[in-house]
């Protein structure tokens, strides 16, 4: 495993919180993001999940340089899955350790934060009725003025 | 030449994920122009374009030989 990375089989929470794992960290915070079934009164059947994988690699190793600046003592991996995924399935796991439990869980939220701001990855949710770039605005004007 | 890539909803708007084409020492902002020629509609997607694996401005100048990216908004986590 590398502590910044984009995969394609299941994810095991456990090898990145390992990882971050040092005699002077206190905390560990390990987030995992899964699959939800319903989102606004839609059903997904499942998401497939696509990355420009060079540069995602490159933007989570990046949200790891920024925590690492912003709080001192902390040491950060992340994965996060592409590919067909299933109700439940994990996405993305973020592991953050810290001398101390605050800054742990700050981190770690402001990693998922970042994610969803910078890093390449799209999810497209499937339906039992169609599917749909999620991020993709290009039908968003028409759906707001209905 | 250069390499232009495609994803998810950009994608579906060129109907291909990549290819190559005689591009250089012009602007970001040229690409924009050229690109949104091709494929009407790609510069109302709200995608940013990278060059090299990172964001660029309007204003950069892409060499021949750049790999360049539509990153349309992102949805990851």
């Amino acid at each position: 495993m590398k502590a910044f990375e984009v995969v394609t089989e299941p994810i095991i929470p456990q090898l990145y919180a390992d990882y971050v794992l040092r005699p002077e960290a206190g905390a560990v915070t390990l987030f995992t993001g899964h699959v939800r079934e319903w989102t606004k009164g839609v059903r997904t059947l499942y998401l497939a999940y696509e990355a420009y994988v060079p540069m995602a690699e490159k933007k989570l190793a990046e949200i790891g340089r920024e925590i690492e600046d912003k709080w001192e003592g902390t040491s950060v991996a992340i994965a996060h899955r592409i590919g067909e995924l299933q109700i439940s399935d994990i996405a993305v796991v973020i592991a953050v350790s810290s001398p101390h439990r605050k800054t742990a869980y700050e981190a770690n939220e402001y990693a998922i934060e970042r994610i969803k701001e910078i890093v390449p990855i799209w999810k497209k949710e499937i339906w039992e009725d169609g599917e749909e770039w999620i991020g993709d605005q290009k039908k968003k004007p028409k759906e707001e003025i209905v | 030449m250069i390499e232009l890539h495609y994803f998810a909803g950009i994608r579906v708007l060129t109907g291909i994920p990549k290819e190559s084409v005689n591009f250089s020492n012009q602007t970001v902002e040229d690409l924009w122009k050229w690109a949104d020629e091709k494929y009407p509609g790609i510069r109302n997607s709200s995608a940013r374009i990278a060059v090299n694996e990172e964001y660029a401005l309007p204003s950069d100048v892409i060499e021949s030989g750049d790999v360049v990216a539509f990153i349309p908004p992102v949805s990851g986590g």
